[in-house]
């Protein structure tokens, strides 16, 4: 396009206005103009977002419950909320099953995402479009894909025991049973992230130059060695973007565990963000939903600063 | 691996370092079709759900107790019976995605450019604000919604579940729109000025036209999130008037499932738009990633 050839002129910015004071000026006029670009967002977003975390903050420092929107009285009960959450039995389990779902996420979808990323960065025939088509449990709306896998992971008529039936395996009450209901939600959970892992390790392996690895053989390097010594290292900023953004990602997962078991059977898929669904929702006691939720914020924060520091040091490097 | 296909697609002219070691073309041939019929074999796995999905949708019997493999009489009565229970619910999610998209993108284009173009201070700023925004759980949004919403009167309403669902959309649209419009030559859009027109006018003109792909990119993004919304659907509704498919699927779900074949015909007709996404718009995909990956 004409676009690439006028890019060099881009120095250009400065001839209609080579002279610094009437530059200033005219920028001073534009400036009203270019703030009205951001404005609209910027309201958006506080509206949106800083509203309600402020919000959010607020109300899990007071008693909001179902009455509250009768009286419009929500009276400052301090912590209280968090020292109830907490010593409640339900949270130490939820905890625990949300560390289990996020890890046991994680280092599935990441291997497995690492493995087929791997796969296909191969030259085959159909390689791009199949890659491409293994985009589509990734875009699924997850209450899809809740629906379904709950349809194959039925105890008596879900085709996986049929499966299983074929040999000898008796019937597994994947979602009913509380001993196997978190490793079936976290089997989902996989499947749907896997896509996401791939996507973002093959465009990082796209950027490996070639040469590295000609370079790499010349010098005898085997497959393994080029692997551990070439691709992993050039991977890596790669990496720790994909481990962190899915940390954050499979800590705030709701739609999939309300789909297959609403956090049962006894609690046992009940995560930090169903249970403050849990308590805001289904029992109206806001104050105390909004106190597990900011618990999870402080968890993803956590993880979000260590995102920030990795993201800043890619690009130092 | 990688080393040895690399070997192979340098074909004919002899380079001399490989020479002796690249295998033969019918060796060549044979690996790259097991590779092709491994890599379907992985597909086939991978995709066994969606298959299973649009089989039970398609069983005659509406359970998929006795469903066979293969849909060999396959019956449409789900689809009749899905339609007329959640097309109301259908609608109202195109309604909603839609209202989404404009209300979305009329915000975050030109947010978009400005971060992308104009030398702002605390633009560093702002992007930091966009990444960490999309770390807030959306059951935080929800939470604080609920009340205000219920202050305001726009729970149950279409306009409410837009701007709730707009929380995703906005700074995500604003990423990938950004990305691509730091290619935009600052040149045709100082052309334009020095020929009077002004701010906006330069934007509609030129900036929008250039960026159509990634604004396309984005839209469709936005579209599909806000229709597989359940979150807000669930959480910002209390009554049967304004319900999502989504949230018509978890009623589905809510008690024991009497028909899956209901269910499964309701799901395929949710599934829809990532399909045609997947199939019809690669390209946009495929642009809108590039456009982010040049700069």
């Amino acid at each position: 396009m004409t676009s690439t050839t006028e890019a060099p002129a881009g120095a250009g910015r400065g001839v209609s206005t080579p002279v610094p004071p009437r530059r200033r000026r005219k920028i001073r006029a534009d400036d009203v103009g270019r703030i009205l670009f951001v404005l609209p967002a910027g309201i958006a977003m506080a509206l949106l977002f800083g509203y309600p975390v402020v919000k959010n903050v607020l109300m899990s420092l007071q008693e909001y419950t179902l009455t509250t929107f009768f009286t419009g009285e929500a009276p400052w009960v301090g912590l209280a909320n968090y020292a109830d959450v907490v010593s409640d039995p339900i949270f130490s389990q939820a905890m625990l099953n949300t560390g289990l779902f996020t890890a046991g996420s994680i280092v599935f979808q990441f291997a497995i995402g690492l493995a087929l990323a791997l796969f296909f960065k191969q030259k085959f025939p159909l390689s791009g479009p199949l890659r491409g088509l293994l985009l589509l449990p990734w875009l699924l709306p997850l209450i899809v894909s809740s629906a379904t896998w709950r349809a194959i992971l039925e105890q008596d008529s879900g085709i996986l025991n049929q499966f299983l039936g074929l040999f000898g395996v008796e019937p597994i009450g994947w979602l009913v049973s509380p001993s196997v209901a978190l490793i079936a939600v976290i089997g989902v959970n996989i499947w749907i992230g896997i896509p996401f892992n791939t996507t973002l390790l093959y465009s990082g392996l796209q950027s490996i130059p070639d040469e590295l690895y000609e370079a790499g053989a010349l010098d005898g390097a085997t497959h393994a060695k080029a692997f551990r010594y070439i691709t992993w290292p050039s991977l890596r900023p790669v990496i720790s973007v994909v481990l962190i953004l899915g940390v954050v990602y499979t800590l705030k997962v709701l739609d999939i565990i309300l789909g297959l078991t609403g956090g049962g059977p006894a609690n046992a898929t009940q995560t930090l963000a169903t249970q403050s669904y849990q308590r805001s929702f289904v029992d109206f006691e806001f104050g105390h939903g909004a106190a597990l939720s900011n618990i999870l914020i402080v968890i993803s924060m956590v993880f979000a600063v260590v995102y920030l520091r990795r993201g800043r040091q890619a690009a130092d490097e | 691996m990688t080393t040895s296909t690399n070997a192979a697609t340098t074909t004919t002219p002899a380079t001399r370092t490989a020479e002796r070691r690249r295998p033969s073309r019918d060796q060549v041939s044979l690996r790259k079709a097991a590779m092709t019929a491994a890599g379907v074999a992985i597909l086939c796995v991978m995709l066994f759900p969606v298959y299973w999905m649009v089989n039970a949708s398609l069983q005659p019997s509406g359970n998929t107790l006795n469903a066979a493999l293969i849909p060999l009489e396959p019956s449409l009565d789900n689809y009749v019976r899905a339609l007329s229970e959640q097309g109301g619910n259908l609608l109202t999610s195109i309604v909603i995605a839609l209202g989404t998209v404009v209300f979305s993108l009329l915000l975050a284009a030109p947010a978009a450019y400005a971060l992308a173009q104009f030398r702002f201070r605390w633009v560093p700023v702002a992007l930091l604000a966009i990444l960490i925004s999309q770390m807030i759980p959306g059951i935080v949004i929800a939470n604080a919604l609920y009340s205000a919403y219920e202050g305001l009167g726009l729970l149950n309403s279409i306009p409410g579940l837009i701007l709730a669902n707009s929380t995703n959309a906005i700074p995500f649209a604003m990423l990938i729109m950004r990305s691509f419009m730091l290619g935009v030559p600052p040149a045709i859009v100082e052309a334009a000025r020095v020929d009077g027109a002004g701010l906006m006018r330069t934007f509609i003109s030129i900036v929008v036209p250039v960026s159509r792909n990634a604004i396309i990119t984005a839209g469709l993004f936005t579209f599909l999130f806000a229709w597989s919304d359940f979150l807000f659907a669930l959480t910002l509704t209390t009554t049967d008037e304004i319900r999502p498919v989504t949230l018509g699927i978890y009623q589905y779900l809510g008690t024991q499932v009497q028909n899956w074949g209901a269910v499964m015909a309701t799901a395929v007709l949710s599934a829809i738009p990532a399909i045609v996404l997947l199939v019809a718009a690669q390209k946009y995909i495929a642009a809108g990633a590039t456009g982010g990956a040049v700069k």
